[in-house]
């Protein structure tokens, strides 16, 4: 019976203590954002879009080996020698063309990895959070600023280069056979003469 | 054949006055009842729907369940689950007949009044078990069988605690009952209301209140739905416009149950300020305001408590509240005596 | 025979809790064979949120893409599951880490510990149909992911800690943040333990109920609250202590069974309330030593490669002891990360106490022992 009095007693008392905190915050105000007319300001650094600089860039592939889930992807075409590139605002020489950088952000996990590796700090994060797409294929960023015409060119361009390269260094290549052929054939006919002379000695021998 | 004709109109217009009370109280509630959670949990509750702090949700919402497909499950018993939500409406709606609104306003003016109120009330639990067995699920199952067994326990310390008032106001009729409450002579400017005029009253309307918690399964004794153990009860299948007839229910329960408590132990219709401000009018005013505070309460200790175990609640009816609620049955009656 | 089994089929019901229901803190599905409301046995389900972490580590090639993915095991206390990480890629490649970076790295762990505590106590209360509680939390923990997202510029997944350092220096205002967050949320756990903790509804709903003896505890290898809840003075910042933890002045709160059996729901309850005060001391400590001069990135080495070896480290996380046993081939990636959650191992010991218990405390159980299933299944 004491008990029960007790408990009663106990559990009117925290019941009504419980009411009084929430009759406090019912006066209290409220902490809700009204999100798409006020937004929040994001704090530096918040890690929400990828951004490229692609001027910046030059195609060293660094982030997206750092990239866990390789959402970066990297095509690059060696810039022709009558081309000049010219350099990052860091002072990098750029050697590369971009054909292609693309950023998955529906792969990307916001992980921040790929942004300390960068030598020329072009990868970054950006505060801006309202991307969303109907089709995913759109979440796929373009970064690279070579239209597809010139993209053409300069692959050809660096075609050409890397066979005229290729060319020489057959060439050369050749050369250096055929030098080395001669050297060899020097060699052996000088070998040969002097073997001559000895099968010319050791034939009959032979013979007999 | 004009006069049934008559008999006819005058029953349509008893008819629709209380369900569009109950109608709009439903809207009202239930915006009302998220904003008070909102503004409890700090947060700001439906902000956006018809402009000023949303008060069009509600309409939006019924608006969307009306839209929704009609789902019953394959194994279903298909007549019972379709017929439950609207027993369990029509149980609570056609207690409001005997419900004096104001002193003009009365559905049915009949002797019995609150021995007809708890008599058509108690078709709540077959509707519940009802909606329970039919959805053939085992969830629904348990919450119909948890709703059963807590509707029928506490109707017997609601009863008993009904049954104070009745000692003393000596009529069953809650025209009565509200019109033995007029006046302002307990300690010469108090109401006259039951709970000013028996100390023991209050302990009454303590039990009473506890009980209609109970009996409208509002938190802290929400077991038959009880969300985070069994997904949503007896209602787990129903949705669209069947869950919406339980929802719709559910409010009205709780409509009813606060302003049977508010006539009989808060006076009813009557003027807490005497002739002043009375007049039927006023009368409806001063009634729906009764009733809407403890519906307020009954929100309030909603968005404030955990919930109770099965055991506990049983626990809580018979061994504290019914004994408790008969002897006081005898104190009260002791009182009446004396004074 | 048949007509025993069809007795028993007649009184037992099994039914399935999840893996979509309410309250089981993720996609966890629980067998439950059920007598009325008595519970006769659970059989835990696991494996929907499996991401194979250990296999990953095991391909990726490069100690610090392991890091995102330690994230996302437990992904309410991320800071936790990292600092256990790269405490023991240090550990291998036998490295000083700088004092500063010890000393955030210590407060940012304590502020998780908070955040993820302040979760736990809050889904518990839900799970008992407490819904306001619940919110109130969240006010607080949004405190403190705030002051992350200004230090890492992330809200839930940080990847935050690099093998001797850090990936970023924290906020200029940084320091003050925390101080001020350590001052407001004092009153504010004097708040839940009125609303919550000493509700007496609460209390009858988690006194007594899945009462975890310490023995049992200890035969399943259980740890953190849940432990200390049933008594047992165990926290690895103590007994074992990492970092810097061993400067540090704290207590480490157990359950007394002081509202009912020791080692019930409430003392595992309890256990993390008090705890997050003793994180607040720690905080406040840390942050009086915190110097303020030092370069974060300079402990961290150019290449991790650690010797051929293997190493175990473990730390206290807020559900209880992380253990990583990593074996490096000395390649540039581990040859096997293998992460000992302790969740995992808390959802084994579920069966044994929530026999005979009734539904409603079988949810109270779970919430009690906090699980998290991304850490479950990894």
């Amino acid at each position: 019976m004491q008990n029960v009095i007790k408990e009663g007693w106990l559990t009117f008392k925290s019941i009504f203590i419980g009411m009084g905190v929430t009759m406090r915050h019912l006066f209290s105000p409220s902490v809700t954002e009204l999100y798409p007319e006020e937004k929040i300001e994001l704090p530096k650094g918040v890690r929400a879009k990828l951004y490229v600089n692609i001027d910046d860039c030059i195609g060293c592939n660094l982030c997206a080996r750092a990239c866990p889930v390789n959402c970066i992807d990297i095509e690059t075409v060696m810039a022709t020698s009558d081309v000049d590139l010219g350099k990052t605002s860091t002072g990098n020489p750029k050697r590369f063309w971009l054909t292609r950088f693309n950023i998955d952000m529906a792969k990307c996990m916001y992980c921040d990895l790929c942004v300390p590796p960068c030598p020329t700090d072009c990868i970054y994060m950006v505060p801006e959070y309202e991307y969303s797409e109907f089709d995913r294929t759109n979440l796929v960023y373009h970064f690279s600023n070579l239209q597809p015409a010139m993209v053409a060119e300069v692959k050809e361009k660096a075609e050409k280069e890397a066979e005229e390269k290729r060319r020489k260094k057959e060439e050369e290549k050749k050369k250096k056979e055929e030098e080395k052929k001669k050297k060899e054939m020097q060699a052996k006919n000088e070998l040969a003469d002097n073997s001559d002379e000895k099968n010319d000695s050791s034939k009959p021998e032979k013979g007999d | 054949m004009a006069e049934i004709l008559g008999n006819i109109t005058i029953s349509l217009v008893h008819v629709a006055i209380p369900l569009t009370i109950i109608l709009l109280f439903a809207l009202v509630a239930i915006w009302g009842e998220r904003k008070i959670a909102g503004f409890i949990q700090d947060r700001l509750g439906p902000y956006r729907v018809g402009g000023w702090h949303g008060w069009a949700q509600s309409i939006a919402d019924l608006l969307k369940l009306l839209q929704k497909e009609d789902i019953i499950p394959k194994d279903a018993n298909r007549f019972l689950f379709k017929f439950a939500p609207f027993m369990m409406f029509t149980a609570s709606f056609a207690a409001f007949a005997v419900i004096p609104f104001s002193s003009a306003y009365i559905g049915s003016m009949i002797n019995i009044g609150v021995f007809y109120l708890l008599a058509v009330t108690s078709i709540l639990t077959l509707s519940v078990i009802m909606a329970g067995w039919a959805s053939n699920n085992k969830w629904s199952l348990l919450g119909g069988m948890r709703g059963a067994a807590q509707l029928i326990s506490y109707e017997v310390p609601t009863i008993a605690s009904v049954l104070m008032v009745i000692v003393v106001s000596g009529s069953l009729n809650l025209m009565t009952v509200t019109e033995m409450q007029s006046g302002n002579d307990v300690l010469g400017f108090l109401p006259n209301w039951f709970i000013f005029q028996n100390p023991f009253l209050i302990i009454g309307f303590v039990i009473f209140f506890i009980s209609i918690l109970a009996e409208s399964h509002r938190v802290p004794f929400d077991l038959p739905e009880s969300e985070s153990e069994l997904v949503a009860g007896y209602q787990t299948e129903y949705s669209g416009m069947r869950w919406a007839m339980f929802m719709l229910a559910e409010y009205a329960d709780m409509l009813l149950l606060s302003l049977l408590g508010a006539t009989l132990f808060f006076g009813g219709w009557n003027s807490p300020f005497g002739d002043f401000m009375a007049g039927p009018v006023w009368g409806f005013f001063w009634f729906m305001l009764k009733g809407l505070l403890l519906v307020f309460v009954m929100m309030w200790i909603r968005w404030t408590l955990p919930r109770y175990r099965v055991d506990h609640l049983m626990h809580i009816c018979w061994n504290v509240l019914i004994p408790l609620a008969f002897v006081n049955l005898v104190l009260v009656a002791l009182w009446e005596v004396i004074f | 025979m048949e007509q025993v089994i069809n007795e028993i089929d007649k009184r037992q019901m099994v039914i399935n809790m999840g893996p979509q229901h309410p309250s089981t803190h993720g996609v966890l599905r629980l067998e439950v064979v059920l007598e009325g409301e008595i519970v006769n046995e659970v059989r835990p389900n696991i494996g929907y949120l499996h991401r194979c972490f250990e296999k990953y580590a095991e391909e990726v090639g490069d100690y610090s893409k392991v890091i995102p993915y330690t994230d996302r095991m437990d992904y309410v206390s991320a800071m936790n599951q990292e600092h256990g990480y790269v405490v023991a890629v240090e550990r291998m490649l036998e490295i000083e880490v700088p004092e500063r970076v010890e000393y955030i790295r210590v407060i940012v762990a304590e502020l998780q510990r908070i955040a993820s505590h302040l979760l736990g106590i809050g889904a518990f209360g839900l799970d008992l149909g407490a819904f306001t509680p619940f919110l109130y939390c969240f006010i607080e923990r949004e405190k403190v992911l705030d002051i992350f997202e200004k230090t890492t510029g992330a809200r839930l997944l940080y990847n935050y800690m690099a093998p001797g350092g850090l990936m970023r220096d924290v906020h200029e205002d940084f320091k003050s943040d925390t101080a001020e967050f350590v001052k407001t949320f004092r009153p504010k756990i004097k708040e839940l333990n009125d609303l919550l903790s000493y509700n007496k509804i609460f209390i009858d709903r988690t006194a007594n109920v899945g009462v975890l003896p310490v023995k049992v505890a200890l035969n399943y290898g259980a740890s953190g609250p849940v432990l200390r809840g049933s008594g047992m003075e165990w926290d690895l910042r103590k007994n074992d202590p990492y970092s810097i933890y061993d400067r540090f002045d704290f207590e480490i709160p157990v359950g007394k069974g002081e509202l009912g059996t020791l080692g019930d729901c409430w003392d595992r309850y309890i256990v993390r309330v008090r705890e997050m005060e003793q994180s607040l001391r720690i905080i406040e400590q840390a942050l009086d030593g915190l110097p303020e001069e030092g370069d974060v990135f300079e402990g961290i080495p150019k290449r991790v490669r650690p010797k051929a070896g293997e190493i175990y480290t473990r730390t206290e996380t807020p559900r209880g002891e992380l253990g990583y046993y990593i074996i490096s081939d000395k390649s540039g990636g581990p040859f096997r990360v293998k992460a000992r959650a302790p969740s995992f191992v808390h959802l084994s010991l579920l069966p044994s106490i929530s026999k005979g218990a009734m539904i409603a405390d079988l949810v109270a159980i779970v919430g009690s022992i906090d699980i998290v299933l991304g850490e479950v299944d990894r």
